[in-house]
């Protein structure tokens, strides 16, 4: 079967089944499985040689692994991937343009390659308007990533891989990416995000799996990953008369507190009855809220707890 | 096809602005044409009669042995290449558009070798334009099957030098540039003929009146199969990438390619 460009995938557009890769005697990827759903951020994550990047250009078909099973779109990256380039889009980590290219002549020379019609929007989007007659080489760094990201998307392929898009961007234009990438979500394009920035994944992925040492230890949504930890949630109150700090009171889950100058914190396992609780104390004691922030772990805490928990 | 001619687009007008590119492919070897239509003419007089192909070939040497092969390795080793695959572009465009743009780019160094030896260094202009344009394709396509070739299985750029320089130097000093090889004793011939300069000068002979005899068929063959050869070569040793470290081909199979100049020595 032939994936066409209009035929829509209910099942699993990515699909990897017990993928291993290895050099020489090292093994880098370990018998991993996943699949990603159309319309889906999937978040690959894992400290430095963790296998993600390999994993990532198996599926791309630009590294050939030594066992295991991966499908794009219904086809092998490794024997057809011909007919799944100009289906999907990607941003590698390292790869360049040549010095002499200017964005406008790049855009144009992969359009024509990829066969769509030349479209400059993503020029613009991504702030290179005024450097569209600017050659590669005479681009700064992050300019040279935004181009780089505009030609992984600019024939609107179906599956996107994205390996450390954010790195060396500013805010702005991390800002449009994630605009960007929220988007294809919407229009059902699937995204690998492969990233060390775990604020990111949080934010943008619909699913992460964890990789260490080759293998996926963990995955979930963000938020699944990051409750199923040992990490408390955080309650920071703020009171006018700080009658919770004069008052040592026990509330329910709480197993630890702090009392500042102006909060009082809580560390707990169960923050809707641990706030629940405070409110009502706090209305007892005929005092007025001020603030009260409840800041859950982050998926990086949870990240290194699962991390350093598999490494030992 | 569109594509095709938009790498061919974008290829020339990287030769354009990259200063190296130009130099190789334009002022070097003009350069040279002049100093040595000024100096050469006035030393040896009969050398009028060899000055355009001489200077035709030394021109394609520079700008395919010396200059193709070092964009080749450094789009391999900057991820140009892997841009490149990533976004569908075939091997066999990498390979053939940067031979075709030198090619072209040729084809301008020739006509302005070809107009002006006449007027500026009296260099004989009577020729056979039938041989000469063969020659001239077949040169040009043996080198630039060396340019690549030496491209694809130099490990970095300093190597690319090394080999190009093994080609280049020779070619210059026994390849029939300025001396035809007929005229080198019995063994420094035969090594002249392990050059591609040396047949392409034959044929260039042929063009500029020299008795045409059966024997000709064999620069004809040496360069059009060492041509193939290289090309050849080239795509089944081609690496898109430095880094991925699999299936890595012995570019000692490169070696393949010299094999019909060792026929062709052999068959003096």
């Amino acid at each position: 079967m032939k994936p066409e460009s209009n035929q829509t995938f209910t099942g699993p557009v990515i699909s990897v089944d017990k993928l291993i890769v290895n050099y020489d005697e090292f093994k880098a990827v370990d018998e991993i499985s996943f699949h990603v759903h159309p319309g889906e951020i999937f978040g690959l994550l894992g400290p430095n040689g963790a296998g993600k990047t390999s994993t990532l250009e198996c599926m791309e078909g630009i590294r050939q692994r030594t066992s295991g099973s991966i499908k794009i779109l219904g086809e092998d990256p490794k024997t057809n991937f011909r007919q799944l380039r100009n289906l999907i889009g990607v941003q590698l980590q390292s790869s360049g343009l040549p010095n002499t290219m200017t964005v406008e002549e790049a855009i144009r020379f992969f359009c024509t390659y990829h066969q769509v019609a030349v479209d400059y929007s993503l020029v613009e989007r991504f702030g290179l308007t005024e450097k569209r007659k600017v050659q590669y080489s005479s681009l700064s760094a992050g300019l040279q990533r935004r181009l780089v990201l505009a030609l992984a998307m600019v024939h609107k392929p179906r599956v996107i891989f994205l390996d450390e898009p954010t790195a060396g961007l500013d805010v702005h234009s991390r800002v449009e990416l994630h605009q960007i990438m929220n988007e294809l979500r919407g229009n059902a394009t699937s995204i690998i995000l492969a990233t060390h920035d775990m604020a990111e994944a949080e934010k943008m992925a619909d699913r992460v799996a964890i990789l260490l040492k080759g293998r996926i230890v963990s995955t979930g949504t963000p938020r699944a990953l990051t409750l199923s930890g040992s990490e408390l949630t955080k309650i920071m109150v703020n009171t006018a008369n700080n009658c919770l700090g004069k008052n040592q009171s026990i509330f329910p889950g709480v197993l630890s507190s702090d009392f500042g100058e102006d909060y009082a914190t809580y560390f707990t396992a169960t923050p809707g009855p641990t706030v629940a609780a405070l409110i009502s104390e706090i209305e007892f004691r005929g005092d007025t809220l001020i603030d009260l922030r409840v800041v859950r772990p982050s998926l990086e805490e949870r990240f290194l707890e699962i991390t350093q928990t598999k490494n030992n | 096809m569109k594509a095709f001619a938009a790498h061919i687009q974008f290829e020339i007008r990287n030769a354009v602005r990259d200063r190296s590119l130009l130099l190789m492919n334009y002022l070097f070897p003009l350069v040279v044409y002049l100093t040595i239509g000024a100096i050469m003419t006035k030393l040896n007089p009969t050398f009028k009669q060899a000055l355009i192909p001489s200077m035709i070939m030394f021109g394609i040497l520079s700008s395919m042995v010396l200059s193709l092969p070092t964009p080749l390795v450094t789009a391999r080793e900057s991820g140009i290449f892997r841009s490149y695959r990533i976004n569908g572009v075939p091997t066999s465009n990498i390979l053939i558009v940067p031979a075709l743009t030198s090619f072209l780019h040729m084809i301008v160094v020739g006509l302005i070798i070809l107009f002006t030896a006449g007027p500026l260094f009296g260099a004989s202009t009577s020729i056979h334009y039938g041989w000469f344009i063969l020659a001239f394709v077949l040169i040009c396509f043996a080198c630039a099957g060396f340019g690549i070739l030496i491209g694809v299985i130099s490990k970095d750029s300093k190597l690319t030098i090394l080999y190009s320089q093994m080609i280049f130097l020779p070619s210059t000093m026994i390849g029939g540039i300025m001396i035809p090889a007929s005229m080198l004793p019995g063994s420094l011939n035969r090594i002249a003929h392990l050059l591609p300069t040396s047949y392409a000068r034959e044929l260039f002979d042929i063009s500029l009146g020299a008795p045409l005899t059966p024997h000709v068929v064999w620069p004809i063959f040496v360069l059009l199969s060492s041509g193939i050869l290289c090309f050849l070569m080239a795509s089944l040793l081609f690496r898109w990438d430095s880094q991925v470290k699999y299936k890595k081909k012995n570019p000692l199979w490169g070696l393949v390619v010299i094999a019909p100049y060792v026929a062709g020595a052999l068959m003096l």
